[in-house]
């Protein structure tokens, strides 16, 4: 058994395509027309045969409720990982992105929390061992 | 307003204290890996705020909505209040002599 797809609920799919590709840096997988909404994914430039992460309309009435109440508690809803979380932060922070975590490092671990604008919170990590 | 002493009473409370010294404006899950990955601290989330409801209710933990978050911040001000009392009337004598 493997993780093969993991999946994010967004306000607007075409809104939050547009960050995760143009802004995080991801690239379109699958897009397959479906009613009102569509099968969107997308998936890491650097592992493109990698995990897919759906980006899945949020409309269903239990998303919100649930969302709004992680995110007032500042928890993300996925993790990315990245090579340097302060040279991200750095990055994000001209195009706008919204952190509700600066780059804090505790041991080997740093991380990051940003607003995706699609209603999640998500978490940067480097790990860094042996540093 | 709840008892300073009695929340500065238990060794987590203190840990989130400190915690909240290094910086401000910190989301309850900021606050909780700070405790798991800095001191080992193994409670749940819900413990956690329970704690952090009971540093507010003595003042010593201020909390702000901007937009969908809520964030911390620590306020020592009821501390200085509750020593206040001791340290002015110690300013007025002179220290104690030490024993020969």
């Amino acid at each position: 058994m493997r993780i093969t797809l993991t999946s994010v609920f967004v306000d607007d799919q075409d809104r939050a395509l547009r960050f995760y590709t143009e802004v995080l840096g991801f690239v379109k997988k699958a897009e397959v027309p479906l009613g009102e909404h569509k099968w969107l994914t997308v998936v890491s430039a650097e592992d493109p045969d990698g995990v897919q992460l759906l980006l899945e309309p949020s409309d269903h009435p239990a998303v919100n409720p649930f969302r709004e109440a992680l995110v007032g508690d500042g928890i993300p809803a996925a993790q990315f990982a990245v090579d340097d979380v302060h040279a991200e932060y750095e990055r994000l922070r001209k195009l706008d992105v919204v952190f509700t975590q600066e780059p804090m490092t505790m041991g080997p671990v740093t991380t990051a929390v940003l607003d995706d604008t699609c209603g999640n919170l998500i978490q940067l990590t480097q790990l860094t061992w042996g540093a | 307003m709840g008892d300073v002493f009695k929340a500065i009473s238990d060794p987590t409370r203190r840990l989130i204290l400190d915690e909240l010294t290094e910086r401000g404006d910190q989301t309850l899950f900021e606050i909780c890996t700070r405790l798991a990955m800095k001191h080992q601290v193994t409670l749940s989330r819900q413990a956690i705020s329970q704690h952090l409801d009971q540093l507010e209710a003595a003042g010593l933990v201020m909390t702000r909505r901007e937009g969908r978050y809520k964030f911390h911040t620590i306020d020592t001000r009821p501390l200085e209040a509750a020593v206040a009392r001791w340290l002015s009337s110690a300013r007025r004598r002179p220290r104690p002599k030490e024993d020969r």
